[in-house]
């Protein structure tokens, strides 16, 4: 790992400002995923900005009809929540299925998205309950957050504050995990709510992605059978040692039957 | 250089390191307490399990410089004149092998007894996942683990 300054602001603003001032500055979260890329050399900041001072980030709570969870709050965090589980049980089940519970302790939401790895679980959550993201400039709209392979909406110096989740009526996650990493290799989320059916996939494409088709099927009948005939096309999905394109198709169909039979 | 301050197996400790120094280098070069392992490096393997305010963590994959201010325990801060309960179950139970793993076995069965006193032998393998050994096949490791559970519930 190369030498870099460090930095640990105590408000977001004074983080902005240090984001800002350096030549090639990063923000840390948990560093579950930048301390291994540093120790790779695939980055090399001038300045690591840690967030784990700024107190505005951190913490879960119920405001009206939504669930807000800070950017620094980690997995586990929101796995033991009662306030997470009493909203949307799938979403702490789906908190408590990342990785193992030393990353669980580190790892957070904020970091998660922002880096948008194809196999990460959340961004199946955000997509599938229809989330907001907010950040230290606006609000993002999560259908317009994840737009490719490690890829968002973010722009550069931009914070993530927050996400903002509607309440479903039901929602469920059934993920097939790479059996080391924990990773999804295919994890799909639905949701009944008010903005009708939501269906939500990770691991199989290159970021996060919808499926229309079962969304529609769904919403007339929700339930596993209405979407047995429905089936995503392999093309443009990822192929790897762990999975092929086809194989990963087909998952989508059985992991989406198992994520409405598991709603509630 | 910056100072970083921390409370070691119940000790203050202050020095100057630089920025990418690792908890786990911080730990095993300026303190000398290499008893946490490194098998990996890269947040695989669980060798180098501590924890840092009661929550077990990869020291590996943390800055020196994150646990400023915060308590930090590693497998020699467990004894207390006589073997922890979970190190005296790995022994009696034959949950090691070469050892190499077993620190970091232990410290993660100590964050796991800590929040679920009786936690059944599917939670334990699960709560494992991070920690990988290569010699036992696990099955001593839970063993002890869950005869610890009962002894400190006791
Ligand atoms: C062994 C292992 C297994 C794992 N298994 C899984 C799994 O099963 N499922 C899964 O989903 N994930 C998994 N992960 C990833 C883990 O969940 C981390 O949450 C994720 O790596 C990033 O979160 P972090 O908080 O550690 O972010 P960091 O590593 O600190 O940061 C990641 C990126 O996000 C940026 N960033 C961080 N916070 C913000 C913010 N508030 N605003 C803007 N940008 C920000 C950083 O600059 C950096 O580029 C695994 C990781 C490991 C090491
Ligand atoms: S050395 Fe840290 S997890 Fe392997
Ligand atoms: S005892 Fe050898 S690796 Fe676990």
């Amino acid at each position: 790992m190369y030498n870099f300054d460090y930095h640990r602001p105590a408000s977001l603003a004074e983080a902005a400002s240090a984001l800002q001032g350096a030549d090639e500055a990063k923000l840390l979260a948990g560093g579950q995923t930048l301390l291994a890329t540093m120790k790779q050399r695939l980055a090399s900041p001038s300045d690591l900005i840690d967030l784990s001072g700024v107190g505005e980030l951190k913490g879960i709570s119920v405001e009206g009809d939504s669930l807000v969870i800070g950017a620094m709050t980690t997995h586990a965090e929101v796995a033991k929540s009662d306030a997470v589980k009493g909203f949307c049980a799938a979403l702490a089940k789906l908190a408590g299925g990342i990785g193992d519970p030393q990353v669980r302790h580190r790892g957070t939401i904020g970091g998660s998205i922002a880096n948008a790895d194809p196999a990460a679980d959340y961004p199946a959550a955000l997509l599938g309950l229809g989330a907001t993201v907010v950040t230290d400039k606006r609000e993002i709209p999560v259908d317009s957050f994840f737009t490719g392979l490690f890829e968002t909406a973010l722009e550069e110096g931009e914070i993530v504050t927050k996400v903002r989740f509607p309440k479903p009526q039901r929602a469920g996650y059934a993920k097939f995990a790479n059996p080391a990493s924990r990773y999804a290799i295919v994890g799909v989320f639905v949701s009944q709510g008010p903005g009708g059916v939501r269906v939500a996939v990770t691991g199989a494409g290159p970021s996060a992605f919808r499926v229309a088709e079962m969304e529609q099927a769904l919403a007339g009948n929700f339930s596993p059978d209405a979407i047995a005939g429905i089936s995503v096309p392999s093309s443009g999905l990822n192929s790897d040692i762990h999975a092929s394109a086809d194989y990963r198709a087909h998952l989508v169909n059985v992991m989406a039957r198992r994520a409405v039979e598991s709603a509630s | 250089m910056p100072s970083v301050t921390m409370k070691v197996n119940g000790k203050e400790v202050t020095a100057d390191v630089e920025p990418r120094t690792l908890l786990v280098e911080f730990l095993r070069q300026n303190l000398a307490l290499t008893g946490t392992h490194v098998g990996c490096d890269t947040s695989q393997c669980g060798a180098c399990v501590v924890l840092v305010d009661g929550n077990s963590v990869k020291s590996c994959t943390m800055l020196a410089m994150q646990a400023d201010g915060d308590e930090v325990t590693t497998i020699e801060g467990l004894a207390n004149g006589e073997l922890h309960p979970v190190q005296a179950a790995f022994k009696e139970h034959h949950g090691l092998q070469c050892g190499f793993c077993t620190p970091g076995m232990v410290m993660s069965a100590v964050d796991l007894l800590s929040k679920n006193a009786k936690p059944s032998e599917s939670e334990i393998r699960h709560w494992l996942e991070g920690n990988f050994c290569r010699c036992t096949g696990y099955h001593n490791i839970v063993k002890a683990i869950q005869s610890a559970a009962e002894r400190m519930s006791a």
